[in-house]
């Protein structure tokens, strides 16, 4: 007997009209939801919102004095948060992994290194005497020499395990750290704490000169990986399928590492290395955002990070009454988050 | 014209390429057969610059494959390789329209739209353009990596075992397009096949590699011949003629 498709429709319109309304509005709402846009678009509104939240509710005081202190903090977080989660996401897409992030692999603790071995060896006064912003570029030229050697001999090539870079990243950490921590030893007090502050990862106290800096370069980065949106996705394919659609791929991962290592002497210079926040935002982007695209999941990790930031730093201040301990969060939540990866990678 | 000559690629001490020259040019489509490890895939990744090999040279049109920019010879030459597994997230059209990044770089306009959709037709994929490849089967999913290659509109099209997890329907379906797309757009289409009866019927000349080397080469009537079959295979293959075509019988 021929089934007539009419009256199956028929039968699924019959139902009463209230409960198809609420139904349609379900689907239309699933809808909306279900566009990666409009989620990335519901993140910039919560990142706006925890800015403003953070700005303006609880001053006590003036508000000229309250307002600009707020402002820089705000200005601080922002540039971390970009700085972090545009690295992570482009040193990802060039390894093509969800578990290693620049400072998993030493990054940030070779910056330390960096700025430990210029003390030890220009001393204290030079560094007072001499333009901060003049060392902070002395530094980051340094770094990216560096690590750009460094990094670019470990990942162009060769295709290497998981695990045998995670070890290696965690023996470059250690190592790094070891090696500035002696010099710190050998430096004289004064000079040990000048570099002290700027190894705790905290937004009370920024330099307004070096946040100048820090959003020039945070700027010129982003706006040369605006420039490479189409490659990076293209390097998503894998380095094959990308050189066989004839990207330059050696050329590529260079210029990334690079602009890498920029961003991750702005935010250590910053507020101090903070190991898995990169983690945690990145792998939240991907799993809200759904597709891979960057012009997606780039902009959904900087408003995550800035949610993740200022809106977790107002909850502190303002709700608990804590101020400082928002990094020790972070390290715990993404500490958990980087083991679960990693295991759920050794089951696959 | 692809021109190979003396292509060697050694493992260690092991010449998994052992000098080998070959002429690929006008159009038409070339299957390339041989048992496991004889070689194909590297062969085909060197002619697709994506391995470098250790003595000899490959041009295409003149081009050296070593020495010509990448992007200069991705408007010529596609590649299907034969394991495609992504890390990224992308739906079908998504990973399709990666196919004109060699001729817009990543702007499409209205022709790389054009071709896009014709590759969605061809292979069967308007119904699924808007699924995540993750979600999709793997005859599916291999449909989609075609789609992209053909959607590339090269001269050259190289394709590693694209039959793979294609079910009958399918895989007749593309071998017939690709023969379509070979005679009308005048294309070179070098192809491995495991199917001898599928190299038998839908190609102009069939290659044998046995490790490392060309143990033959040329068209379905020299190659489809039970002594040159068995030679190739290490197994007796009974070539018989079914409507018109030559058939191997290798189930005894
Ligand atoms: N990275 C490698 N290191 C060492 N040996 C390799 C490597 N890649 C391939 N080989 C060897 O080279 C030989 C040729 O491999 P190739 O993949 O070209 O074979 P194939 O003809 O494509 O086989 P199949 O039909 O199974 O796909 C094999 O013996 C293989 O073991
Ligand atoms: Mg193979």
């Amino acid at each position: 007997m021929p089934t007539s498709p009419p009256l199956l429709q028929r039968g699924a319109d019959a139902a009463s009209p209230a409960s198809s309304r609420a139904a349609r509005a379900r689907a239309s709402l699933a809808l909306v939801l279900g566009s990666p846009r409009v989620r990335v678009a519901l993140l910039a509104l919560a990142a706006l919102a925890s800015i403003a939240l953070f700005l303006f509710v609880g001053i006590t005081g003036s508000w000229d004095f309250a307002i600009p202190f707020r402002g820089r903090k705000v200005a601080a977080m922002v540039l971390v948060a970009v700085a972090i989660g545009v690295s992570t996401v482009l040193f990802q897409t060039i390894t093509a992994n969800r578990i290693l992030t620049p400072s998993i692999m030493g990054f940030d603790a070779l910056y330390l290194l960096v700025q430990t071995t210029l003390m030890f060896v220009f001393g204290v006064s030079a560094f007072t005497s001499v333009d901060s912003r003049l060392v902070w570029l002395g530094e980051v030229a340094l770094m990216v020499g560096f690590a750009g050697l460094l990094f670019r001999w470990l990942f162009v090539g060769a295709k290497r395990s998981i695990y045998l870079l995670v070890l290696v990243g965690i023996v470059f950490g250690v190592f790094f750290r070891s090696l500035a921590s002696m010099m710190q030893r050998m430096l004289d007090p004064a000079a040990f704490a000048v570099l002290q502050d700027s190894f705790f990862a905290t937004f009370n106290a920024v330099d307004p000169a070096q946040l100048w800096l820090s959003a020039i370069a945070v700027i010129a980065v982003c706006v040369v990986a605006l420039r490479l949106l189409p490659v990076l996705d293209v390097l998503n394919l894998g380095e094959e399928q990308a050189i066989a659609l004839g990207v330059n791929h050696r050329r590529t991962v260079t210029i990334l590492l690079v602009l890498i290592t920029i961003l991750v002497a702005v935010s250590t210079s910053l507020v101090g290395p903070i190991t898995f926040f990169g983690l945690i935002v990145a792998n939240l982007a991907y799993l809200i955002v759904g597709s891979s695209r960057h012009a997606l999941v780039l902009p959904a990790t900087i408003f995550l990070g800035v949610i993740c930031l200022v809106g977790g730093q107002f909850v502190l201040e303002q709700v608990f009454g804590l101020g400082t301990v928002l990094s020790v969060v972070i390290e715990f939540v993404g500490g958990i988050l980087f083991i679960v990866l990693l295991l759920r990678k050794g089951i696959r | 014209m692809i021109s190979i000559s003396g292509v060697t690629k050694r493992y260690g001490r092991t010449a998994v390429v052992d000098d080998v020259s070959l002429e690929l040019g006008g159009s038409g489509i070339t299957s390339l057969i041989g048992p496991n490890g004889a070689g194909k895939s590297t062969l085909l990744s060197m002619i697709a610059r994506l391995l470098p090999m250790d003595e000899g040279t490959i041009t295409v049109d003149g081009l050296d494959v070593v020495k010509t920019a990448g992007s200069q010879l991705a408007t010529r030459l596609a590649v299907l390789r034969q394991d495609n597994h992504l890390a990224a997230r992308l739906t079908v059209r998504e990973l399709v329209a990666f196919g004109r990044y060699p001729h817009s770089k990543g702007r499409l306009t209205v022709l790389d739209r054009e071709h896009i959709e014709n590759a969605l037709e061809f292979l069967d994929l308007g119904g699924l353009e808007g699924r995540y490849l993750d979600e999709l089967s793997g005859g599916q999913r291999q449909r989609a990596f075609i789609a992209m290659v053909l959607a590339q509109d090269t001269k050259y099209v190289l394709l590693d075992e694209p039959l793979n997890n294609l079910d009958l329907r399918h895989a007749v379906e593309i071998m017939r397009l690709l023969r379509r797309v070979a005679d009308e757009m005048d294309k070179r289409i070098v192809i491995v096949l495991h199917d001898i009866n599928f190299a038998s019927v839908y190609s102009d000349e069939i290659i044998a590699m046995q490790k490392g080397r060309v143990l033959a080469h040329g068209g379905i009537d020299d190659i489809m011949q039970n002594a040159v079959l068995a030679n190739i295979y290490g197994m007796p293959i009974d070539v018989c003629e079914i409507a018109g075509q030559r058939i191997g019988y290798y189930y005894s």
